[in-house]
């Protein structure tokens, strides 16, 4: 049973007083963080107010200079990626981490390859290939993004949003219990970015939250449950899709509006 | 029609040298006749590019990588002056001076490795600088000093042993072309079926996403020079066998040429595409021109033009096949 039953407030991702610095440039000042399980968390700000340097720290790709990061609940500090990852927390980055001459299923696997059982797999290290295809193949339907028929195609011979959809595979496929998207839909033509937020969406319905980092007000409101406003290296706010518009978010993240008119703000 | 042609080389890296190859042996067969096509012949084309071909095996690796190595000719000479001096001049068993030649480039290359990762150069920077220093070594070691054939013959004809010659039907293969034949086969395997290969390929591609996605590169690069390194030592038991004796002088060229191979077998010099069935290719396809450009009469000279000239059709192909 998830803990979410019983104190429906629990974090599964949180922050608090997240400080960090470049030189004279400070980017988080004294930033709070809360990821609830099973919900799709919009993050919005302007550029420079600290948005990608959160996401680098919960992500582990930098270390904060003070305050403290706990995940399910107990203290963490993650010394790079890979730290998070073993966690359970998946990053898919603006610059899609994959490698455009392997194949899907490859790419799929890279870093957690499985090897053919028997003696070819312990002595000649012989990859299960058909197995790990066998794997994607259905990993990918279970996630509705089985639109390309051939595993062995190269990803390079990929649209921009099927290689997005591999990327979030990756994340989505291997148990990962938080997934951080940093402007998924950023770099996809219009029929391609609602088909990775229906993936948003298919993911958090199975049970995987998600951190959207995104610049497009519009599919953050599609398919956000709360929305974390981020303004000078803090948390300004965080409100509902339902309760706020649009408007009132671009005014928050400019500072038009202060946090405290923001009525009915997500609790 | 092009389209699909664009789009099959471009999945088939391999067909558009394996084209070349053959459109090359059916030139020189209507040129140079029966004399070109004899297997003798042929065997010999395979004797001939048997260096070429194995530094050609360790080029690929690094280039795949995204990077390059520019002391694959040194390590070859350094790690041959040490078997030939410690079998010869200090009278060591043969087994125990193959080993330690061998032990000599898995050195040269972990440097190489080492000093790409750590002090995060470009191996180009890195291997040329190696390049001097490896060569230094061996005119140190060697004291500037050939080893003649009849010496190593007498005292340690293992060294040689990759220069035996085996008859079958007409052909003459050397033991030195089989081994390299079974090196492309082992590094084939490698780089197609384990996660090691698969590492390779996602480094030379994008080192930051084959890093994000857990590839530790650092860690792959380091291996990748390192087995460059003793593939190249396995070289410099073959340039024995084939040469005899073992000079300080020898495979002076082996470094530009062993890139000519490889890009001719169309591994693209930015990473992550190519193989080492291209390099094999790439290889016979230098061996063929050469040897059928002789028979037909071509001075020297121009055997290097053409040689030339190929190198630049095949990265302007490249280049071609790899817009998508």
């Amino acid at each position: 049973m998830s803990p979410a039953r019983n104190s429906p407030h629990l974090a599964i991702l949180d922050a608090r007083g997240l400080v960090k610095r470049f030189g004279r440039v400070t980017a988080l000042d004294g930033a709070d963080f809360e990821l609830r399980p099973g919900e799709v968390l919009g993050v919005i700000g302007d550029n420079g107010a600290g948005k990608s340097t959160l996401i680098k720290v919960l992500s582990g790709a930098l270390a904060p200079d003070a305050g403290d990061v706990r995940f399910n609940g107990k203290p963490v500090s993650f010394r790079n990626p890979l730290d998070a990852r073993s966690a359970g927390i998946e990053t898919v980055y603006q610059d899609l981490a994959v490698s455009p001459s392997l194949d899907i299923a490859e790419n799929l696997f890279l870093g957690r390859e499985r090897r053919a059982p028997g003696i070819m797999g312990t002595v000649f290290r012989r990859l299960d290939r058909e197995g790990m295809h066998r794997e994607a193949r259905k990993r990918m339907s279970e996630l509705g993004i089985l639109t390309v028929t051939d595993f062995y195609q190269t990803v390079e011979t990929l649209s921009g949003g099927q290689r997005q959809a591999v990327a979030v595979a990756r994340a989505a496929v291997f148990g990962s219990r938080v997934i951080i998207m940093d402007e998924p839909t950023a770099a996809l033509g219009v029929n391609e970015a609602a088909r990775v937020l229906d993936l948003i969406r298919t993911v958090r319905d199975r049970g995987t939250p998600i951190v959207l980092v995104s610049h497009n007000m519009p599919h953050v409101w599609e398919v956000a449950d709360r929305i974390h406003v981020h303004r000078l290296g803090k948390r300004a706010a965080v409100i509902r899709p339902s309760t706020h518009s649009m408007t009132d978010g671009v005014a928050l993240m400019t500072g038009a509006m202060a946090p405290g008119d923001a009525d009915g703000a997500a609790d | 029609m092009l389209q699909r042609l664009h789009h099959y080389l471009h999945r088939h890296p391999t067909a558009a040298p394996g084209i070349v190859l053959a459109l090359a042996v059916m030139v020189f067969g209507l040129l140079a006749g029966n004399r070109f096509l004899q297997p003798f012949n042929l065997s010999l084309v395979l004797q001939q590019v048997t260096i070429i071909g194995m530094l050609g095996v360790a080029q690929t690796l690094i280039i795949l990588t995204a990077g390059i190595d520019l002391s694959v000719g040194a390590i070859m000479v350094l790690s041959s002056v040490v078997m030939g001096r410690l079998a010869v001049d200090f009278g060591w068993p043969p087994v125990i001076s193959l080993i330690l030649g061998l032990l000599v480039g898995v050195a040269c290359g972990l440097a190489n490795g080492v000093i790409v990762t750590r002090l995060r150069l470009p191996p180009f920077i890195v291997t040329l600088g190696t390049w001097n220093v490896f060569l230094a070594l061996n005119l140190w070691y060697s004291r500037s000093q050939t080893i003649r054939a009849q010496d190593i013959e007498g005292a340690a004809s293992l060294l040689q042993w990759t220069g035996r010659t085996i008859q079958v039907v007409g052909a003459r293969f050397t033991v030195g072309s089989v081994l390299m034949v079974l090196l492309f086969g082992v590094v084939w395997y490698a780089l197609t079926w384990t996660a090691w290969g698969k590492h390779v390929y996602a480094t030379g591609d994008d080192r930051n996403a084959a890093e994000l996605c857990g590839v530790r590169t650092d860690r792959v690069l380091v291996s990748v020079y390192t087995v460059a390194g003793l593939i190249c030592a396995f070289a410099a038991w073959a340039l024995i066998g084939r040469i005899g004796s073992v000079s300080p002088q020898a495979g002076l060229t082996a470094n530009l040429d062993s890139i000519t191979a490889v890009v001719i077998g169309g591994t693209s010099l930015f990473g992550g595409r190519g193989s080492v069935v291209g390099t094999l290719v790439g290889a016979l396809i230098v061996g063929i021109l050469r040897n059928g450009l002789a028979l037909s009469g071509v001075e020297l000279l121009w055997q290097e033009f053409a040689v030339g000239l190929l190198i630049i059709v095949a990265v302007a192909l490249d280049q071609w096949i790899r817009r998508v």
